[in-house]
């Protein structure tokens, strides 16, 4: 049997099962933080060297790396609708913007409820904190461009080149803590093992597996509101059951 | 090709020079900003001294952002940029001759103000010599970003502003290895490694932007 791959890429099969699909992330992503934030607050132990002030990492990091795994793949989406003209792409890539604007404005506000107990100020002008700040403008820039374009189909390729353009400076954040040497920590997670303590790690993967979840349920929320919007005119709209109360 | 290019440059600077009066809104602004930093901050010389490389870049960068707007909109609005498309020969090509003029009007001058407003700010001579070099490699690589975003832009509702949001951000390596390198200079530390990084991003954008900016303009106009 063949099967067709692309069934899902129209938005009138991504619909129903964007419908079927978010019950399923929203639930498992809430349970997923509230296990993450008991690993987080009660399991994992004082930092030797950071106090209790280290535990809003288990919210900063995940928000962090979120916010550029998002860029990435709106970007993805975004290219793929420029490219090959599909228009469940260009709407996915205006859905994730949001959430991903959001992911880097909480990893932004959380690093700097860290740094003033750490740093002894709010805000450090080093190249990571930076190069996260450009990213937030990056996100507001496509939103700001892609609001101002009344033509919606021009407003999506027009945003999706931007998107691609400004992918270019998410390697530049995620390097540029080798690349310049400043006061932000290096990474301690790395490939060869690791200096946190197990409960932590236990944490950090739960919440950043919980924002997963959340950011693909509250996408495709968005994204089925997009498909509504940008498909009223059409028969199989009309005919939903929940068009029809 | 050359010809393209050079024919475009030409026309673009003769279009310039009917209206001269633009040309020189972009360099007054850049010494008018400049210009407000000490009255803002202070006459502390040894203070504006080392502010001076910040201060000029920012300057630079936002006196850029101003012309942009111009530099699409009018051969838009007449139709000749429709006629450029539909030409046979390459839109990159025209795109980068476009450029060129824009950067020879708008960021040319800058650089050539540029030592006169350091004096003003008690720069060191090879400091100075610096930062020229920056800007020279620096500013045509803003006209080069800021056509993609005009060709965004083209033709919006407030698409100033719009322009400056989605440029200004991709803008900041050049800001930062510009300044970077006269940093390096008074610190007594090397500054190839900055010029260096800035020829690289100035290539990278003469090889990419022209050929973005078409595809942009493309989507603006269809």
């Amino acid at each position: 049997m063949a099967i067709n791959w692309f069934k899902y890429s129209a938005p009138t099969t991504f619909y129903g099962l964007a419908g079927k699909l978010i019950p399923w992330f929203a639930i498992s992503a809430a349970i997923l933080f509230a296990i993450g934030l008991y690993i987080g607050f009660v399991v994992a132990p004082m930092d030797a060297q950071q106090g209790e002030f280290y535990r809003i990492i288990f919210i900063h990091v995940p928000a962090s790396m979120m916010s550029m795994f998002l860029y990435m793949i709106m970007a993805g989406y975004a290219a793929l609708g420029l490219i090959f003209n599909t228009r469940l792409s260009a709407m996915m890539a205006s859905a994730i913007a949001p959430t991903g604007a959001l992911f880097a404005l909480i990893s932004l506000w959380t690093g700097a409820l860290w740094g003033k107990p750490m740093w002894g100020a709010w805000w450090m002008w080093d190249a990571r904190m930076t190069s996260e700040l450009i990213l937030l403008f990056l996100y507001l820039g496509f939103i700001a461009l892609h609001a101002s374009i009344d033509d919606p189909r021009r407003a999506d390729r027009a945003a999706a080149l931007l998107a691609i353009i400004g992918s270019v400076n998410v390697p530049i954040i995620y390097f540029s803590v080798k690349w310049w040497n400043t006061l932000h920590q290096g990474a301690t997670i790395k490939f060869s093992g690791t200096s946190m303590h197990v409960a932590m790690q236990q944490a950090m993967f739960t919440m950043l597996l919980a924002c997963w979840l959340y950011a693909i349920a509250v996408v495709l929320t968005r994204v089925r509101s997009i498909i509504l919007e940008r498909e009223r005119n059409t028969t199989w709209i009309t005919e939903l059951p929940e068009m029809k109360r | 090709m050359l010809d393209l290019l050079l024919l475009v440059i030409q026309r673009d600077l003769v279009l310039a020079m009917r209206r001269r009066a633009d040309v020189l809104t972009t360099l007054v602004f850049f010494v008018m900003v400049v210009s407000l930093f000490p009255l803002g901050v202070g006459p502390e010389l040894s203070m504006l001294r080392k502010m001076a490389p910040g201060v000029l870049w920012v300057a630079a960068l936002l006196a850029s952002m101003l012309s942009l707007g111009r530099l699409f909109s009018a051969d838009y609005l007449d139709g000749t940029l429709e006629q450029m498309m539909l030409a046979p020969q390459s839109l990159s090509m025209l795109v980068l001759g476009k450029m060129t003029a824009h950067w020879m009007v708008s960021g040319l001058p800058l650089v050539l103000m540029a030592p006169i407003l350091g004096l003003q700010f008690d720069m060191p001579g090879q400091e100075l010599g610096i930062l020229i070099i920056g800007l020279l490699l620096g500013t045509p690589i803003l006209s080069m970003i800021g056509a993609i975003g005009a060709a965004l832009t083209l033709g919006l509702r407030g698409g100033g502003v719009l322009l400056s949001l989605l440029v200004l951000p991709l803008c900041i390596p050049v800001l930062i290895f510009g300044t970077g390198a006269v940093e390096a200079m008074s610190s007594g530390l090397s500054v190839v490694s900055h010029l260096s990084l800035l020829g690289a991003l100035l290539v990278l954008a003469l090889v990419f932007t022209p050929w973005v900016t078409a595809q942009a303009l493309r989507i603006s106009m269809e």
